[in-house]
Parts: C-alpha cells; sequence; structure tokens
C-alpha cells in the first residue's frame, strides 16, 4: 500500500513574490516596461510614523471652534507684485488637461474656489474651463513648454517652473496614444494618437546660474506681478532649496516620491527618489541656513491624505501642501461602486493604476468623450470641496489641541517619532524618548 | 522715436513702457542703445512696433514676442526669441544655442551662425538661419521649418516629430527617427516662401536643400525600438 506523500503547504518566495512573478512573467511576453499612473505603492518611512504630543500641564490648548485658529497662506510674498492669498494650506497640485479629462480639470477647479485655494495646469497647457472654473490657478510652465504662451502666463495667478516630480526626478512625461484627441493634440501641436514623451530638460536653460534668467524674463514678461514657484521631485532637497532661492524662486515645491503621475514606468516611480518625509527638514534647514524660511514658502506634496498628513508637514516647516492622488479620490477614482467594471480591466477598486490607458471607469484619467461624461462636474467639484474642508478642518484640530492659533504655528517640538528611522528622518525624537538619532543625546 | 540707452534706462522700465503700449499706438518705433549684453530685452511684447537694438543682448531677447519686428545689430545671447507667438526677431550677428527654441509662430532670422539646440522644441515658428548650425538642432522639434543656408551639427532633428528642417550645406549626422525627405512641391513652396521672408530671394535656390523630418518609427512604442528609447 502506498503512503500518500507529506507535504508542507506551498510556500511563496518573499523575493519572488506573486506580484514580482506576475511583472516578470509581463515583462517576457511584451518586451516593454510596465507604465502605470499613481506614485509609489512600496511603503517608505511616512508621516504615520510620527504622532502629535497635544497639550499638557505645561502647554494650553485651544478651545475647538471658539477660539480662532488661522489658516490662511500668503505665496509668493519674496518678489511678486500680486502674492497669492489662500484660505487653507492645502492646494491642487499640478495636473494636465490630457492626463485628465475637460469635465475633471472643470471640478479640481470649482473644488479649489469653493474653499478658497488654487489649483495648477499640467504639462498640457490651459484650458478655458479651468481658468474660467479656478479663482486662483497655477500655471505650469514645463520642459515640453506644450501650450506655452505669453497670454495664458499673463492671465494665471501665478507660474510654476517644473524642474521634476516625486513619482519621476529625472523623468519628462508621457501620455500615451489613447490619450491623445485631436484636441489634446491639437493643444501639444502634435500628431493625433502618438505615444508621446515629453523631453526631460527644460530647452533653453541649464543649471541654477541660467534658471536665475530664465525667472528673470517670466517676471518681465509678466511684469513682476506673479508669485513664480519652482517644482522639484525629492531627491537632493536641501541643495534643491537652496539653489531656487538662489535663483529667485517666491515658493519651492518638493514632491516626494509617493507623488502621483499619470503615466510613468513602474522601475522608476518605485526606485528614484526619496520618501515626501525625508524632504521636509533638508529643504527647510535650507531655507533657515539662508534667511529664508517663511520669506521663501515651502509647499510639500506626494501622498498627503488627511489632515494629520498636512498638520505633521507644516509642523516640520512647511508652509502649504498639494494633493493630486487624494484629489481624484475625492472626485470619485477608484470608486468601489465601479468594482465590476475595474475587474474587467483586470484589476479592483483601491489598486486601479491605468490611468495612462485612458479607460477610467469614473471619467476622470481619460479622454473618450463617453467616459468624461460620467463625472459631473458640479458633482466632483462638491466632493472635493467637502474634502478639502475636512482636510483643513482636522489640521485645526491638530493645532488646537497643540495649542496654536495658527496651523503655521505647528513646530516639530510638537511632534514625536514611533521609529528610530522616522525620528532620524524627522528629526524629532523617538517617542518615548529624548533621543533625535544623529542629535547627539543619549 | 522713443530711444532708450540701457545704461541709463533700466531694462524693467522699457519692457514696462513697451507692454503699457495700447493696441493703437502710434510710437511704433523704438531704438534700444548700449544692451551690452543684458538679459530679457524685448521680451513680452504684444504690438506691432519695430525695435532696432543697437549691440549684443544677453538670454531671451524677444522672448514669447507677439506681433513686434525687433532687430538685433550686434549678437544674441541663448534662446533669443524663445516661444515666440508671431512678428520677427533678426539677429544681425551669431545666436547662441537654443535660438527660436519651442516658438510657436513668426519668423527668426540669424545673418550668422546659431549655436547647438537651434529650434530645439520648435512648434510652428519659422527659422532662417544665413550661417551654420550647431548640435542637436530641432531637437523634439515639432512643427514650422528650419531653414539652414551653411551646415548642421551632430544630431540633427533628433526625435523630431512634424516639423521641417532643409540644410543646403552638409550634415554632420542625423539624430534618431530623422531622415532625409524627398520635397514635395508644397515643401518647396514653403521653403521658398521662408527664403522670400527672410529677405534672401534669388540668393539661395530651392534645388540647392535637401529636406530632413520624422521617420516616425518612434509615434508608437514598439520593443524593435529598444535602442533608441
Ligand atoms: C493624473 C496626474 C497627472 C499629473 N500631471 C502632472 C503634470 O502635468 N505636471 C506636474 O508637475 N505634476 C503632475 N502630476 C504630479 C502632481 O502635480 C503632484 O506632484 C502629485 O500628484 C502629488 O502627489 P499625490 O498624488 O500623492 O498627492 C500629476 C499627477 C497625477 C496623479
Amino acid at each position: 500500500m502506498s503512503v500518500p506523500p507529506i507535504r508542507t503547504v506551498p510556500r511563496f518566495s518573499a523575493t519572488f513574490d506573486r506580484y514580482t512573478i506576475s511583472e516578470i512573467q509581463r515583462a517576457a511576453a511584451t518586451g516593454i516596461y510596465d507604465i502605470r499612473g499613481g506614485g509609489a505603492k512600496r511603503k517608505v518611512p511616512s508621516f504615520d510614523d510620527l504622532l502629535f504630543l497635544g497639550a499638557s500641564i505645561s502647554r494650553y490648548p485651544l478651545e475647538g471652534y471658539r477660539e480662532k485658529c488661522g489658516t490662511d497662506v500668503v505665496l509668493g510674498s519674496r518678489f511678486a507684485k500680486k502674492p497669492i492669498r489662500l484660505k487653507t494650506p492645502v492646494t491642487i497640485a499640478g495636473m494636465s488637461f490630457g492626463a485628465l479629462s475637460g469635465p475633471a480639470k472643470e471640478a479640481l477647479g470649482r473644488g479649489a474656489s469653493a474653499v478658497g485655494t488654487s489649483t495648477t495646469t499640467g504639462d498640457g497647457g490651459m484650458t478655458n474651463e479651468e481658468r474660467g472654473h479656478s479663482s486662483l490657478l497655477v500655471y505650469q510652465y514645463l520642459p515640453s513648454r506644450y501650450g506655452m504662451n505669453p497670454d495664458d502666463l499673463r492671465r494665471a495667478d501665478a507660474i510654476e517652473i517644473v524642474i521634476g516630480q516625486g513619482a519621476k526626478p529625472g523623468g519628462g512625461g508621457m501620455l500615451l496614444g489613447q490619450k491623445i484627441s485631436a484636441r489634446v493634440a491639437k493643444m501639444r501641436t502634435l500628431p493625433e494618437g502618438i505615444d508621446q514623451r515629453s523631453a526631460s530638460r527644460h530647452p533653453d536653460w541649464t543649471g541654477p546660474d541660467d534658471l536665475e534668467i530664465k525667472i528673470e524674463e517670466l517676471r518681465e514678461i509678466t511684469d513682476w506681478e506673479k508669485p513664480i514657484y519652482v517644482k522639484v521631485g525629492a531627491s537632493r532637497p536641501y541643495y534643491d532649496t537652496a539653489l531656487a532661492v538662489k535663483s529667485g524662486a517666491d515658493v519651492v515645491v518638493i514632491d516626494g516620491m509617493q507623488g502621483g503621475t499619470a503615466a510613468t514606468q513602474e522601475v522608476f516611480i518605485e526606485n528614484v527618489g526619496i520618501p515626501t518625509l525625508a524632504a521636509i527638514r533638508p529643504a527647510v534647514q535650507a531655507l533657515q541656513d539662508l534667511g529664508m524660511h517663511r520669506k521663501v514658502q515651502l509647499i510639500i506634496s506626494g501622498g498627503i491624505r488627511n489632515g494629520a498628513d498636512v498638520a505633521k508637514a507644516l509642523a516640520l516647516g512647511a508652509d502649504a501642501v498639494a494633493i493630486g492622488t487624494a484629489a481624484l479620490i475625492a472626485l470619485g477614482d477608484n470608486d468601489p461602486h465601479l468594482e465590476a467594471e475595474y475587474q474587467a480591466l483586470g484589476t479592483t477598486a483601491g489598486a486601479y493604476d491605468d490611468w495612462h490607458e485612458g479607460r477610467d471607469p469614473a471619467g476622470i484619467t481619460t479622454q473618450d468623450p463617453e467616459l468624461a461624461k460620467r463625472l459631473d462636474p458640479i458633482v466632483g467639484g462638491r466632493r472635493l470641496a467637502n474634502f478639502l474642508s475636512v482636510l483643513t478642518l482636522e489640521t485645526q484640530t491638530i493645532a488646537r489641541a497643540c495649542g496654536k492659533s495658527h496651523i503655521h504655528n505647528l513646530e516639530p517640538e510638537d511632534l514625536v517619532a514611533l521609529t528610530v528611522e522616522a525620528a532620524a528622518i524627522a528629526r524629532v525624537p523617538l517617542v518615548g524618548t529624548a533621543w533625535i538619532p544623529g542629535q547627539g543625546k543619549y | 522715436m522713443p530711444t532708450h540707452d540701457l545704461n541709463v534706462t533700466a531694462v524693467r522700465a522699457v519692457n514696462d513702457a513697451l507692454h503699457k503700449l495700447p493696441p493703437d499706438t502710434n510710437e511704433t518705433l523704438w531704438q534700444i542703445d548700449n544692451p551690452e549684453g543684458r538679459h530679457a530685452i524685448g521680451v513680452g511684447i504684444d504690438a506691432p512696433v519695430d525695435v532696432e537694438i543697437n549691440g549684443h543682448v544677453g538670454y531671451y531677447c524677444g522672448g514669447m514676442n507677439k506681433q513686434a519686428s525687433i532687430r538685433i545689430h550686434g549678437n544674441a545671447g541663448t534662446g533669443v526669441a524663445e516661444n515666440m507667438m508671431s512678428g520677427l526677431v533678426h539677429v544681425m550677428g551669431d545666436a547662441s544655442q537654443s535660438a527660436g527654441a519651442t516658438g510657436c509662430g513668426g519668423l527668426l532670422v540669424i545673418d550668422g551662425d546659431a549655436a547647438a539646440r537651434c529650434g530645439i522644441s520648435m512648434k510652428g515658428i519659422d527659422i532662417l538661419v544665413k550661417g551654420s548650425i550647431g548640435a542637436m538642432s530641432a531637437f523634439m522639434a515639432q512643427a514650422g521649418s528650419l531653414v539652414v543656408l551653411g551646415n548642421a551639427g551632430d544630431a540633427l532633428g533628433d526625435s523630431i516629430y512634424e516639423a521641417s528642417i532643409f540644410v543646403r550645406g552638409h550634415v554632420k549626422s542625423l539624430g534618431a527617427d530623422c531622415i532625409e525627405k524627398p520635397m514635395t512641391s508644397e515643401d518647396r513652396d514653403r521653403l521658398a516662401d521662408v527664403l522670400r521672408r527672410g529677405g534672401i530671394d534669388g540668393e539661395a535656390k530651392v534645388e540647392d536643400f535637401r529636406m530632413y523630418g520624422s521617420a516616425r518609427q518612434l509615434y508608437h512604442f514598439h520593443v524593435d525600438n529598444i535602442e533608441s528609447y
């Protein structure tokens, strides 16, 4: 009589996990790298590793709802004749018309305007819908210069020179053929339906000395009215911040590796750049070393999800934050109601990231007119406004608990870290100790 | 005629005055003396004026120009006429790199040579260079014509989209996806038009040029193009 063999349960490799195996199989079948939207999905040290201490015997809290906790932010006070005044420290990050549908851009404008904050164009120029529905619109100046023109520069409220993005520091844009509709193609002066790659370097300047002259030119064209932001992907935040300040920026924007993208190689998203948390202290340090903290404003983005993230970014020294992915989710991206359609695309609600394919069931990351119709810009705008209000309220809740009458009074001393890594990165003590790794105490 | 000596009046003041011109201005002749390599002279003009600049200019002279005719009696630094929308920028001397970068319309004429990246990412501007152009010219050029009476440097038209390049002299090398193409009668007409608008009608014959443009092989991601990515 044969004895059935005794086996262990199937054991999956930590190295060759299911995702890795599927990626090798995909690569072998297609011969081309994987492109997707979204930001880094791996776990990295983040705001989740920090906690606020709140008030205690030595610190008074403010009374919720009764005592004022200011949330206004001024951006561009260094040189611009017309700085931007926001009612909340949360702005909408640059996402291109092309990557997003017209109604989605309109919804972002409506939502942001309803709560007194700004929205931003993207790698594809400014549309009239977007300008019309955004009370404060930041116009991106990118390496591709798609749709760039002096009239839109003059009707913008601020100009953002994009050097890089957190999802792909050193990479140019990508927009695959499915999304190059007739209108998108015309705005970008490109043939319809091609797989479009935008340049990764600016065509007419290289390095900080040139950037200074470029900023001077943009100021001259717009008669020194508009704040000029410089946006970089987080990689060398200390030096990039210092060089942006030296070049004459009014505002520095730093986007960490969790920051979303409309379409980038997976290998790029997951392996180039540093986490958002790791970018803030070096950037603030650079501003402080130059005596420019709060004079040149710092906007932080990349994986901001809630008021706690906002409060932590501000406590570490940022002046404001920007959101992309969370804003799209607020509009309706990855909604479980669309599960059947996500399944049909081979994914599931919560994991859908094929934003480059233009088949978004929520009608947001698409140029298909039928799909785009699914997003009602008024409803979407309302949802975004709600979400932004919650972020502001949550930030105030934390600030009041720490006894601050303005969100900008939050400070590193209000924070502790849950892990040694986060303590070292955020330069705050490990919880329950007085130890900041690298700073000499015990 | 308003005359501005940049050793006396700041570039800011001159640009400001040019920006404030009403559309029906009769102050249509402007003279700028002693530019001495200053940057951003005559940027963002949107009026049908003639601007004569007597001397060498720094970066981005005539940037984003609309309608104006700007003549530079000297050499021009980086990015002359960058992102021009319409009008004319005429450099009587040589131009540094990225001349006419991302230009959307109008005509840029360079009497001398242009350095690297001439016409980079051009989007509809026409550029006429009477001398030679440097390496990586017309990189990712999207639309418009780049006409060169002299020679072209390395990697001409790398990753070019739908712009056309006409060169009378020698091309050192072509960039990725850029090939020589036969000229149609339409192409000849476009070339003749740029030559005529550049004021060298007759001096250069259309037949003496060769035309380069996109092979359109990189328009879609494909494994067989791997060496070009
Ligand atoms: C769909 C989409 C399109 C984007 N397009 C641009 C762009 O055109 N220019 C740019 O600078 N950043 C772009 N970004 C990046 C955002 O501006 C921002 O840096 C990022 O989304 C912030 O991170 P978060 O998504 O985690 O909030 C895009 C992001 C997304 C999600």
